[in-house]
C-alpha cells in the first residue's frame, strides 16, 4: 500500500516499464549506481527493461558488457568494493551459471568474510521463467537455487506496482539481491489459458504506478485475496493462472504472493495456513528439491496441528523445459484444479 | 566403455594425448641451464604509453636489472636511493622472518595452516613500493609482503592466524586470508583468481569516477587457467581498465607443475598478447626489476592507457603450504638449482657492491627483525590461539551474513546457543 508520502502522480505501465522506471529513479537519485549488462546500453535490453536509460544518465552510469557472466558479476563485486551500487543485468536467469560462483563464494559471503570490512551492494536482475516457447536454454525458473546461497535475497514481483517498489528496496539494500523477473507477465498478467489472448497490463490495478521514489520492503508478502477454504503460496507468473482457476472453480482460496523467497514472510504464511488448515504450494520450477520444497517443511513443522490435509505442491516437472511440449511441462490449469480438488476434498 | 574404433587405412600414426609431466621427480638431480637468461641490457624499456602489439617481444623476454654480481644495469634500472634499496631489503627480510615464526608455530599446533612465500619476496615487496599508497591491491594469498610493506600491523596478521580475541574477522576465515581496507587490501577470497574480474571492476569504477587510483591483482600460473582470469583480461581490454595484472609464475601450483596451465607452450606474459594487453615477463627474483616492471604499468595504468599484464618469472622454494610436502613430488634441490637466485641475497650483495650495507649490518637486522616478530608473537598469543578453542562469541557466527539478521537466522542462533549451553553450561565464555 502507499504511504501518505508517497502519493505522487501515477501512470499506467506494464512490468518492463516499472521496471525501467525504478532504475530511472534510482540512477537519478544515486550517483554511485550503475546499470550493466549484455545489450543493456544504447539498444536498451533484449527486453526493453533499459531503453532509454543510457541516452538519460550517460554511457559511464549505463553500458554494455561482454558476454560473460562471470565478468559481469566479478565486475561488479569489485565496483560495489570501490563503492559504486551495480544493477547488473544477466540477460536470461538460464545464463547466471557461468558467473554463480562470484554469486555463491564471492558477493554473498564478502560482507561475512571480511566481517563487513567490504560488501557487496549489488542486484542481479534477470528475467525467469517459461511459457514463451524459450525452449530449455530460456525459460527455467532457478530461484531455489539462489534461496540456497547463504547471504543472497531472493525477491520475485508479479505485477509493475510491486515490480517498482521491490526493485526500489533491492536496489538500495546493502547486501546482494537476486531480482528474477518472471518473463511471461512482462506485457500482461498470465491467466494460465495459452490459447486466450493475453490481457494488458492497463486492464489491472497494479498497473497504475507512481512515476516517482517508492519502496516495498523486502521480506513481506502480499495477500491477493483473502479466504476461508485453503492457502495458496505462490509467486510470480503462478500468481495470475492460480488466481484465475481460484475464480474459475468459485474457491474461497487466501492466496499469498510471497514476492520475497528470501527471508521469507514466515508471519504471513503462518497466520494463514493456521487459519484455513489446507496448504497447496504452486511454482512453475522442477520440483525435487523446488522452494515448494521448504515452504512444504516449514508449513508441517510450524502448522501441523492445524492441517486438516497432507500439504500439496504443484510444479513443474523433473525435466528440462521441453520446447514444442511447454504447455504439457506447464502447471496449468488441469494441473492446479486437479490438485484443489484433491486438498479440498476431506 | 566403447571399443577402440578400427582405423581406417593410413599411414598416418595413431593420435596421441600429451599429459604433461615435469623434468624432475624426487630422487633427480635438477639442472635448468636450458633456461634462458637475457642479458641484463637485453630488454629495451618501450614509453609507458606504447602500443602492445609494438612491444610484444617484451610478453617472451626476461625484464632484469641486477646482474649476477650485484650492478644494477640497463634501462629498467629504477636508479633507487639506497635509502629505499634498504627499506626494500628490510620489508623482504621482515617478510621471511615472519613466514619462518608463523609456519613453526602452524608446526607446534598453534594454528590451522599457513602460507609462506619464501623465494617471492620481492614480487610483492617491490611490486607494493612501485605503487600508491592509496592504490588497492587484490591479493591472492601468498602477498603477506604487500601487508608488511604497507606497515600493516604484524599482530594484526598474527591475530587472524590465529583466530584469536584480536582477529578482527572474528575467527571465520582460514588462516592468512586477511582483509585489511585502510592499507587498500582487498578480503582474501580462498577461492582461485576470482578477485581478477573484482580488481577490473574496481579500477573501472576508479576510472568512471574521474579517481587517480589504479588497482593490481594477483594470481599464481596455475590459477590464470581458471575462467575469472580471462573474464579479467577480456573486460580490462574492452575498457581500457587502470589495472595491474601480476601472474606469480613461481613454477608449482601445490604438486602440478606450470606445463598444467599451459606454461609448456608459451610465456604466461604472452596471454596478454592476445588481448591487445601490455605484457611482460620480468625476472621475479630481481627486486628492482619488480620495481621497474610495477612502476611502468602503473605509469601507464594512470595515464589512461591501459592494463599490463606481468608475468613474475621465479621460484616457490617451499611447500604450496603447511599440508603439503613437496619433497613427494619434486626434486629436492630444485630451488638451489634455480638459475635466479634468491631475491633477498640479491638485493644484499647489490646494496654491498654500492658499499651502503654489510655482513654485520644484515646479520643485525636479521637479529632485530627475528625479535620484533618474536615479541610481536608473545603479544598476540596472549589474545588466545586456535589450539586452544573458540575465542568469538558464539553469536558472531550469524552476524555478517547480511547487514541484519532475518528471522530464520535468529531462530537458528537461539538453537545454537542452547546447544552450547547444554554442552557447556550457562556461565561459559570465550576464551
Amino acid at each position: 500500500m502507499m504511504s501518505a508520502e508517497t502519493q505522487t502522480a501515477t501512470k499506467t505501465m506494464n512490468m518492463i516499464e516499472a521496471i525501467n522506471s525504478a532504475m530511472d529513479v534510482m540512477l537519478e537519485r544515486d550517483p554511485n549506481m550503475v546499470v550493466m549488462g549484455e545489450d543493456v546500453g544504447f539498444f536498451g535490453g533484449v527486453f526493453r527493461a533499459t531503453a532509454g536509460l543510457q541516452k538519460k544518465h550517460g554511457k559511464t552510469r549505463v553500458f554494455d558488457t561482454p558476454i560473460n557472466e562471470c565478468g559481469i558479476i566479478g565486475v561488479a563485486v569489485g565496483m560495489g568494493a570501490y563503492g559504486l551500487r551495480p544493477v547488473p543485468e544477466i540477460q536470461f536467469a538460464d545464463y547466471i551459471y557461468p558467473g554463480l560462483d562470484q554469486l555463491v563464494s564471492e558477493a554473498a559471503r564478502l560482507r561475512y568474510r571480511s566481517a563487513a570490512d567490504f560488501i557487496c551492494p549489488m542486484t542481479v536482475r534477470t528475467p525467469f521463467g517459461g511459457g514463451i516457447f524459450g525452449g530449455q536454454t530460456h525459460s527455467q525458473s532457478p530461484e531455489s537455487i539462489m534461496t540456497h546461497i547463504c547471504g543472497v535475497k531472493t525477491v520475485i514481483p508479479s505485477n509493475p506496482y510491486d515490480a517498482k517498489g521491490l526493485l526500489i528496496a533491492a536496489i538500495e539494500d546493502n547486501d546482494p539481491v537476486v531480482f528474477l523477473e518472471p518473463k511471461r507477465i512482462y506485457n500482461g498478467p498470465f491467466s494460465g489459458y495459452y490459447d486466450r489472448p493475453v490481457e494488458p497490463w492497463s486492464k489491472h490495478d497494479a498497473s497504475a504506478v507512481p512515476e516517482d521514489y517508492y519502496r516495498i520492503e523486502l521480506g513481506k508478502a502480499a495477500t491477493v485475496r483473502a479466504g476461508e477454504a485453503l492457502t495458496i503460496l505462490v509467486y510470480g507468473t503462478m500468481v495470475h493462472v492460480t488466481k484465475t482457476i481460484v475464480e474459475e472453480m468459485g474457491i474461497d482460496a487466501e492466496i499469498i504472493d510471497l514476492r520475497t523467497l528470501l527471508p521469507l514472510d514466515i508471519d504471513a504464511i503462518e497466520a494463514s495456513v493456521k487459519k484455513t488448515g489446507r496448504c497447496l504450494i504452486i511454482h512453475e520450477a522442477t520440483r525435487t528439491s523446488g522452494f515448494g520444497a521448504e515452504l512444504a517443511a516449514l508449513v508441517q513443522e510450524r502448522c501441523f496441528y492445524h492441517l486438516e490435509a497432507p500439504v500439496e505442491r504443484v510444479t513443474g516437472f523433473d525435466t528440462p523445459y521441453p520446447h514444442s511440449l511447454e504447455w504439457a511441462y506447464f502447471p496449468g490449469p488441469v494441473r492446479i484444479a486437479t490438485a484443489l480438488t484433491k486438498i479440498l476434498k476431506d | 566403455m566403447p571399443e577402440t574404433p578400427q582405423r581406417p587405412a593410413s599411414n598416418l600414426p595413431p593420435l596421441s594425448l600429451h599429459i604433461p609431466e615435469p623434468r624432475y621427480r624426487p630422487g633427480d638431480t635438477p639442472d635448468f641451464g636450458d633456461i634462458e637468461v637475457p642479458a641484463v641490457e637485453a630488454a629495451p624499456r618501450p614509453s609507458e604509453a606504447t602500443k602492445p602489439d609494438a612491444m610484444r617481444e617484451l610478453s617472451y623476454g626476461l625484464v632484469r636489472v641486477l646482474d649476477f654480481d650485484g650492478h644494477a644495469k640497463g634501462q629498467w634500472d629504477p636508479k633507487l636511493s639506497p635509502e629505499r634499496l634498504r627499506t626494500m631489503l628490510r620489508n623482504m627480510m621482515l617478510t621471511r622472518a615472519f613466514d619462518d615464526r608463523m609456519f613453526r608455530a602452524q608446526r607446534q599446533g598453534k594454528t590451522s595452516f599457513y602460507m609462506k612465500c619464501t623465494g617471492e619476496e620481492a614480487t610483492s615487496v617491490a611490486s607494493t613500493m612501485a605503487i600508491d599508497r592509496t592504490d588497492m591491491v587484490f591479493p591472492s594469498y601468498r602477498q603477506q609482503g604487500i601487508l608488511i610493506t604497507r606497515d600493516y600491523p604484524l599482530i594484526q596478521m598474527m591475530n587472524q592466524i590465529y583466530s584469536n580475541r584480536g582477529d578482527h574477522l572474528l575467527g571465520r576465515q582460514l588462516p592468512i586470508m586477511y582483509s585489511a581496507p585502510e592499507h587498500g587490501f582487498f578480503s582474501v577470497s580462498g577461492n582461485l583468481a576470482t578477485q581478477y574480474p573484482q580488481a577490473v571492476g574496481w579500477a573501472m569504477a576508479s576510472a568512471s569516477k574521474g579517481d587517480s587510483r589504479i588497482a593490481t591483482v594477483w594470481c599464481g600460473e596455475g590459477s590464470s587457467a581458471e575462467g575469472d582470469f580471462h573474464s579479467a583480461l577480456t573486460f580490462a581490454t574492452v575498457y581500457n581498465a587502470p589495472v595491474i595484472f601480476n601472474v606469480v609464475n613461481n613454477q608449482w601450483a601445490i604438486s602440478s607443475f606450470s606445463g598444467f596451465a599451459g606454461g609448456e607452450r608459451t610465456t604466461f606474459a604472452a596471454r596478454a598478447v592476445g588481448y591487445g594487453i601490455a605484457g611482460l615477463r620480468i625476472d621475479g627474483n630481481d627486486p628492482l626489476a619488480v620495481y621497474a616492471a610495477t612502476q611502468w604499468a602503473a605509469d601507464r595504468a594512470r595515464t589512461n592507457n591501459g592494463p599490463t599484464l606481468i608475468e613474475h618469472f621465479t621460484y616457490r622454494s617451499e611447500g604450496h603450504s603447511t599440508s603439503d610436502d613437496p619433497s613427494a613430488y619434486r626434486a629436492a634441490d630444485e630451488a638451489t638449482a634455480w638459475p635466479l637466485g634468491d631475491p633477498i641475497a640479491r638485493l644484499r650483495q647489490h646494496l654491498e657492491t654500492l658499499g651502503e650495507w654489510d655482513a654485520e649490518r644484515h646479520e643485525a637486522q636479521a637479529r632485530e627483525l627475528d625479535d620484533l616478530v618474536k615479541t610481536t608473537q608473545k603479544q598476540s598469543e596472549k589474545l588466545g590461539i586456535l589450539g586452544h578453542g573458540m575465542h568469538q562469541p558464539f553469536e558472531t557466527m550469524f552476524d555478517d551474513v547480511f547487514e541484519e539478521l532475518p528471522w530464520h537466522l535468529k531462530e537458528q542462533c537461539a538453537q545454537m546457543l542452547a546447544e552450547q549451553e547444554a554442552k557447556f553450561g550457562p556461565n561459559w565464555k570465550p576464551e
